[in-house]
């Protein structure tokens, strides 16, 4: 059986994507059969950002409808060969998702996959509410900032309410705080809020803090998920946090402004 | 981070991944702008090919792959369908 996670946030572009992709690609790195599945139905973005966007030809709407089967709309990735993609639909509109839509593609991935990941479009409306329905676990993407911190907390409270497990009155589904765009030389400046507020505000285990990085944009320019950038803090932070969701204990890294030597001085080296 | 970081990042890095993303989004927006005034032959193209190889010999729709690769001046489609072997054929 396949657990069934959803990447989700509540406010807009916080990095639920590129957590998304992280994660799935992290996962199946680590040998874990993954699947990770765009609910941004009308704005698909997560091909653009795995790289995959020139070999679409079914998505997720094609499947519920009939027009494709599962394996035909599934895009396996030449990276992690144990790692595959469903994009969501551009051209339909939201109400193309059903429950028992999705509930099928879920039932039927949970065979072949040992991860499902549930890409969750913003907002509290259908997209994010189906994305998030069929959860095991959830990803809370933040942001050290009022609206998304905010915004968590709002998407809490649905996943306590509104998930298939919420109703069903099973075990809660199991929740993960995710800080990104994480800028340790602000907070020390007291510009932005701090890692131990937000988790104080909250309550909610840490899975990782990944802080503001060039590699992120240099990532999605290229459709290479950050986690492949071995190199960078970002792809480290993930690599990290997809260790911490695996049962690893791995200490917290980059909470702390990046003590700038010499040379990074004189040659003004920024942060990969 | 180490020292040599520094040199790493005094390549021009950044440039060429911005033209990728030029690239990239030149194919798909091409794409996709054809798809909004006309409907996107794709499926049923693939559908009717399934059937068509469905009159010759039994297959297992589960088994088709379809895969394409979206160009600038050429896209390739490959489908991909398992035929059963001899053996299955006889049996039915
Ligand atoms: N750690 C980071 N450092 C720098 N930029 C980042 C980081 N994480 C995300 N970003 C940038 O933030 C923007 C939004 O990211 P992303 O698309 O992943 O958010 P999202 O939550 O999926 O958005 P939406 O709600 O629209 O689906 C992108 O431009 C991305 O490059
Ligand atoms: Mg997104």
């Amino acid at each position: 059986m396949a657990k069934v996670v959803v990447v989700t946030s509540g406010k807009g572009g916080v990095g639920k994507t590129t957590s998304s992709a992280a994660f799935a690609t992290g996962l199946a790195q680590r040998g874990k059969k993954t699947v990770v599945i765009d609910f941004d139905v009308g704005l698909r973005n997560l091909d653009l950002i795995m790289g995959v966007e020139r070999r679409v030809v079914f998505d997720i709407v094609n499947v519920i409808q009939g027009e494709a089967k599962l394996n035909q709309a599934l895009i396996r990735d030449k990276r992690v060969d144990t790692l595959a993609i469903l994009p969501a639909s551009q051209t339909r509109d939201k109400d193309a998702l059903t429950k028992d839509g999705v509930a099928g593609i879920i039932e039927e991935l949970s065979k072949d996959y040992d991860y499902i990941l549930c890409d969750s479009p913003a907002g509290i409306e259908k997209g994010a509410l189906l994305a998030l329905y069929f959860a095991d676990e959830a990803i809370v993407v933040t942001n050290p900032e009022v609206s998304s911190v905010r915004d968590s907390d709002r998407i809490l409270g649905v996943l306590q309410s509104k998930s298939k497990r919420a109703e069903e009155k099973k075990d809660a589904v199991k929740e993960h705080l995710l800080v990104t765009r994480y800028d340790p030389a602000r907070v020390e400046r007291g510009e932005m809020l701090k890692l131990e507020d937000i988790r104080e505000i909250l309550a909610i285990p840490l899975l990782g803090v990944v802080p503001e990085s060039e590699s992120v944009l240099r990532a999605s320019n290229t459709g290479t998920p950050v986690i492949l950038d071995a190199e960078s803090v970002a792809g480290q932070a993930y690599a990290d946090s997809v260790a911490r969701f695996l049962g690893e204990e791995r200490p917290h890294r980059f909470l702390d402004p990046e003590k700038k030597g010499l040379f990074k001085r004189l040659f003004g080296g920024r942060a990969a | 981070m180490g020292w040599l970081d520094i040199f790493r990042a005094r390549k021009p890095e950044g440039g060429s991944t911005a033209t990728a993303a030029k690239e990239r989004l030149q194919i798909v927006l091409a794409h996709e702008r054809v798809s909004r005034t006309r409907e996107d032959f794709l499926p049923k193209l693939q559908q009717e090919l399934v059937a068509v190889v469905a009159r010759y010999v039994s297959i297992d729709p589960g088994k088709v792959a379809v895969n394409l690769d979206r160009g600038g001046d050429m896209s390739t489609l490959a489908i991909e369908i398992e035929l059963p072997g001899p053996k299955v054929a006889v049996a039915r």
